[in-house]
């Protein structure tokens, strides 16, 4: 037996993507009016309700299934409108897939005209964490206990501070790229430890930007007044974060 | 501003950002629970514990009062290209 994975959904094509997929298929399409979905025939017992639960337990199986979901993504965005679906979106059998294409029409209409000729940009700006010497120790005042209490709110305070920094940094990038972005969205920053470097995630954003436009993008980004801010950019991606239904 | 190239593969961490958060969500015939997407966070933990334990020495738990030290030192742009598609 087995199931149908979709990929994605886009505006027309008549070649699907090569693959591999997530089951280590050959992508295939499923079109329907001007629709045509980007789906892949994978084993039921890989893909029933239980092994995807089982599935996002493990860490490495998780991996293999995005990398091979974004892969196929990417080579069915390439050249047509393309709305990615999100990750484990599976279907019985095509009649499903062509059901669900007839009754999303158009909304899927609308996620595809926000994206034409667009694609999705991450910015994630770290700050450093070094050690710095306190400005000077307070003076001593005899009582041990309010020392302590005096290099505690030192301490609190050049926090706040920093942190305040961090933040303005972030909203600057932000605001910046946002005005030539057709769209911004905000994630959460990640936790510093996946990142393996030792600073500190501000921002974690990501932008819907016209393709003709991506160079102003960039020059976007390298004009904006970071001093001290590391910033990567990723990209380009499928508009994940800009493929909602329901929202125009 | 220096742009820089690395080799870094693309990261689990910025692909499931999009794919489990993103992208257009329909309710399948098959469905995953959002108790199951938790789970995926659960295996996050327990590769952040992973990583925390190579960086022996090094405890990258930041305390809050770390950023009071940061030490400001340069705009850097690092550049990954999600694509695969070979760099010109």
């Amino acid at each position: 037996m087995s199931l149908v994975w979709l990929y994605a959904v886009r505006l027309g094509g008549a070649e699907a993507p090569a693959g591999p997929g997530v089951d280590g298929e050959a992508p295939r399409l499923v079109a329907e009016g001007p629709l045509v979905a980007v789906v892949g025939t994978v084993r039921e017992e890989e893909f029933d309700e239980a092994a995807l639960a089982r599935a996002m337990e493990d860490l490495g199986r998780i991996e293999r299934l995005a990398r091979a979901h974004h892969g196929v993504i990417v080579e069915a965005a390439a050249e047509l409108p393309t709305a990615p679906l999100r990750l484990a979106t599976v279907y019985r059998d095509d009649e499903a897939v062509a059901r669900m294409l007839r009754e999303r029409a158009a909304e899927f209409g609308a996620v595809l005209d926000r994206v034409r000729d667009r694609r999705e940009w991450g910015v994630k700006v770290y700050v450093d964490a070094k050690p710095e010497a306190p400005a000077e120790e307070p003076e001593p005042s005899g009582k041990p206990g309010t020392a302590y209490l005096l290099r505690r709110r030192a301490d609190r305070d050049r926090g706040a501070r920093a942190r305040e920094r961090a933040r303005a940094v972030a909203d600057r990038i932000d605001e910046t790229l946002a005005q030539v972005a057709a769209a911004a969205y905000r994630m959460k920053p990640q936790d510093a430890r996946l990142s393996g470097r030792e600073q500190e995630m501000v921002l974690n954003a990501t932008y819907l930007v016209d393709v003709a436009g991506e160079e102003e993008f960039r020059a976007a980004l390298s004009g904006v007044e970071a001093e001290g801010a590391t910033v990567e950019l990723t990209g380009p991606w499928p508009p994940f974060s800009f493929a909602t239904l329901g929202e125009s | 501003m220096t742009l820089a190239h690395p080799d870094d593969e693309l990261s689990l961490v910025d692909l499931l950002d999009r794919l489990l958060a993103g992208g257009v969500m329909l309710t399948g015939d098959i469905t995953i629970s959002l108790a199951d997407v938790d789970l995926v966070h659960v295996s996050l933990r327990a590769l952040i514990s992973s990583v925390a334990k190579l960086n022996e020495g090094h405890d990258p738990a930041l305390p809050d009062g770390a950023l009071a030290q940061a030490e400001l030192t340069g705009f850097d742009v690092t550049e990954v290209d999600v694509t695969g598609a070979p760099r010109a």
